[in-house]
């Protein structure tokens, strides 16, 4: 598989690289306070979609965006994550973010309404890598881990490459851009697990025949990470590249507060623990460390115990111990 | 006119008095995307340790009202990697840095000072004394003032005489007046406070732990009354000693309330989590205040809050002035 020249960033960059880097040649963020232009429910979903002409400008398939909830007195400090569904050149450039309301900020974002204004900033991490060459891809989302997927499928299909597309998720109303998958995508396969619209079972189950039927280069997926860990699983099989854009909860999103660590292994062979909002959210899918996620692996770099890392290993006697 | 923001800590003079909270920069070059590291008065690095660290397992972060508690675990290079990689890339841009350092016994702290005396571009090092002390069945040093005192007079031994060492306290003590001024004893040239007390927030759906740690350091505006309590009690007893006052501030109202408490340089946190502009935005909502409160420099409204009500800031006496 060789990857495009012209792209934005290295395709296996991120996870070798030491964490401290920033790379170079990733788009330059910027914080705008966009303007809600409109408001929709999508099924089980919101989408929001915001003037933000500086981020709009900058944005590739696969960056996302942060934005503060709560108003400029906020008890919520937070930023909230979101991958970008669409960017239109309307307005100077509009943005548009899927959320599902999960808790106080996206209860805030969820009642935000035409004209209201949000402190954005983005576009944030790596964009998907893509192929040089007009090839196959299978692009898999789970929940609205979709959103992302139809920038990348135009961006590809422009290249010359075939799509095809995997959705799934729990029920019929949360599976995201149905529709869209089958105007673009030269098959649809969609998944719910309660059997209310298409295959009933997960996109993992059903994504084997999809690799094969199509014959498939290169595999995108997006969703929560146990999603992600079986379509890696599923790629690596077939012994075909994946390109996975995981959702890990994140506070700042641009590499200063290190919530959103995962452990990678870089092309030294050395796992690090990494930040997905910086070396990520896409990564090569066999190179995250699925299994280990939310904990730090022993043979980690700088893993308590391991050589070369902590000499000062505190021991197990304090229970409170306070090292931030 | 313009408010002559300069400060001293000890005997550096600072542009003004607003810098990053260490650990809340990443390595300086995430903050620069957004501007130039110039215009603050100084950068806090995260702590460095003196062997590469992976840090805490996931989740490391977690919203709590106005706060935000975190576990990251000093994740970090090592000091070899920072003095090979990011100190040189601060000082290449003349950005004055502060060294956070951070060990797990008296003489670890002592050779992460040596280290740090034959680099370019340290300003001054700040000793993270919330710390366990291996020697001392995992104790913190910022709990015991004797232990502190060692490690600052260990870190003042190996400095340069001209890099001021800054003694970071933790609000989590029966005196922090004992602690600060031990360490003053001790060789510290300043002082630097809060650092995070400790916290935990258990999350009711899981009904587990809500970081994988458990405990971890609280941070952001919910702490503010703790900093400013421990600034008056500190200021008052050792007027004469510069501190770094820090601990949840957001804006430049936050900032002046510290230093009216005896900060002279403040140090911004969280707040970047949520606003990456937020150093620069309350520098100059600071300056701001401080002109239309009638003050020509920030150094008269160091500490005044103590004064009794009525006096006002003390009027300057111009020699050159008087003396004609």
């Amino acid at each position: 598989m060789r990857w495009a020249p012209s792209r934005p960033v290295r395709a296996a960059g991120g996870p070798a690289r030491a964490p401290a880097e920033v790379s170079e040649t990733a788009a330059s963020p910027v914080q705008v306070t966009g303007t809600v232009l409109t408001t929709r429910r999508v099924d089980a979903y919101h989408a929001l979609t915001v003037v933000a002409p500086g981020i709009a400008e900058r944005f590739r398939p696969g960056h996302f965006i942060t934005v503060a909830v709560g108003g400029p007195a906020s008890a919520t400090l937070a930023r909230r994550a979101f991958s970008v569904h669409d960017v239109k050149p309307d307005y100077g450039g509009t943005v548009e973010f899927v959320f599902t309301v999960r808790g106080p900020g996206t209860a805030w974002l969820a009642e935000r309404k035409a004209r209201d204004t949000l402190d954005m900033v983005g576009p944030l991490g790596r964009p998907f890598p893509l192929p040089r060459d007009p090839v196959h891809c299978v692009l898999v989302g789970a929940e609205y881990g979709s959103a992302p997927l139809f920038g990348l499928a135009d961006l590809l299909q422009r290249r010359g490459c075939r799509v095809d597309f995997v959705l799934g998720a729990a029920s019929a109303d949360r599976v995201f851009g149905a529709l869209r998958a089958r105007r673009m995508g030269e098959t649809t396969t969609l998944t719910t697990e309660d059997g209310s619209l298409g295959v009933r079972g997960r996109v993992t189950d059903v994504l084997p025949s999809v690799i094969a039927d199509t014959r498939a280069d290169v595999v995108y997926a997006c969703g929560p990470l146990s999603t992600l860990r079986g379509v890696a699983a599923v790629a690596i099989e077939f012994d075909i590249p994946i390109q996975v854009a995981v959702e890990q909860t994140m506070v700042c999103g641009f590499g200063v507060c290190g919530s959103c660590v995962l452990p990678v292994i870089g092309e030294d062979g050395v796992t690090r623990m990494v930040r997905a909002c910086v070396e990520g959210p896409v990564f090569r899918g066999e190179r995250v460390r699925f299994e280990d996620i939310g904990t730090i692996p022993f043979d980690a770099l700088g893993a308590p115990g391991a050589p070369g890392g902590r000499a000062h290993e505190p021991g197990g006697q304090t229970g409170n111990r306070h090292v931030s | 006119m313009s408010v002559d923001m300069r400060t001293y800590l000890a005997h550096v003079e600072l542009a003004n008095p607003i810098t990053t909270a260490a650990g809340c920069a990443g390595s300086g070059r995430e903050l620069a995307q957004f501007f130039d590291l110039n215009r603050l008065g100084a950068v806090i690095t995260r702590s460095i340790t003196l062997t590469p660290r992976s840090g805490r397992p996931t989740p490391r972060t977690a919203e709590t009202p106005s706060g935000l508690l975190n576990a990251v675990g000093l994740q970090g290079p090592g000091i070899d990697a920072f003095l090979d990689r990011e100190l040189p890339w601060l000082a290449e841009r003349g950005v004055t840095t502060i060294v956070s350092i951070a060990g797990g016994s008296v003489s670890e702290y002592g050779t992460l000072a040596r280290r740090l005396a034959s680099a370019a571009g340290v300003t001054a090092v700040e000793v993270n004394l919330s710390c366990p002390n291996v020697e001392d069945r995992g104790r913190i040093f910022a709990r015991d003032p004797a232990a502190a005192a060692e490690v600052i007079a260990s870190v003042r031994a190996s400095s340069r005489y001209d890099v001021p060492v800054i003694a970071k306290l933790s609000p989590d003590v029966a005196d922090v007046v004992a602690v600060a001024r031990a360490c003053v004893d001790g060789g510290a040239d300043a002082l630097s406070m809060i650092n995070t007390p400790l916290g935990m927030a258990i999350d009711v759906d899981t009904m587990r732990p809500a970081l994988a740690a458990g405990t971890g350091g609280l941070s952001g505006p919910a702490i503010r009354p703790l900093a400013v309590r421990c600034l008056w009690q500190v200021h008052a007893a050792l007027p004469g000693v510069p501190i770094i006052g820090m601990g949840g501030v957001m804006t430049g109202r936050d900032a002046l309330e510290l230093i009216l408490a005896g900060a002279c340089v403040v140090a911004v946190g969280t707040a970047i989590f949520n606003d990456p502009y937020a150093c620069l935005r309350i520098l100059r909502e600071l300056e701001d205040l401080l002109h239309k409160r009638g003050f020509e420099r920030l150094a008269d409204a160091v500490g005044l809050a103590h004064r009794p009500p009525g006096t006002g800031p003390r009027g300057r006496i111009d020699l050159e002035e008087s003396s004609l």
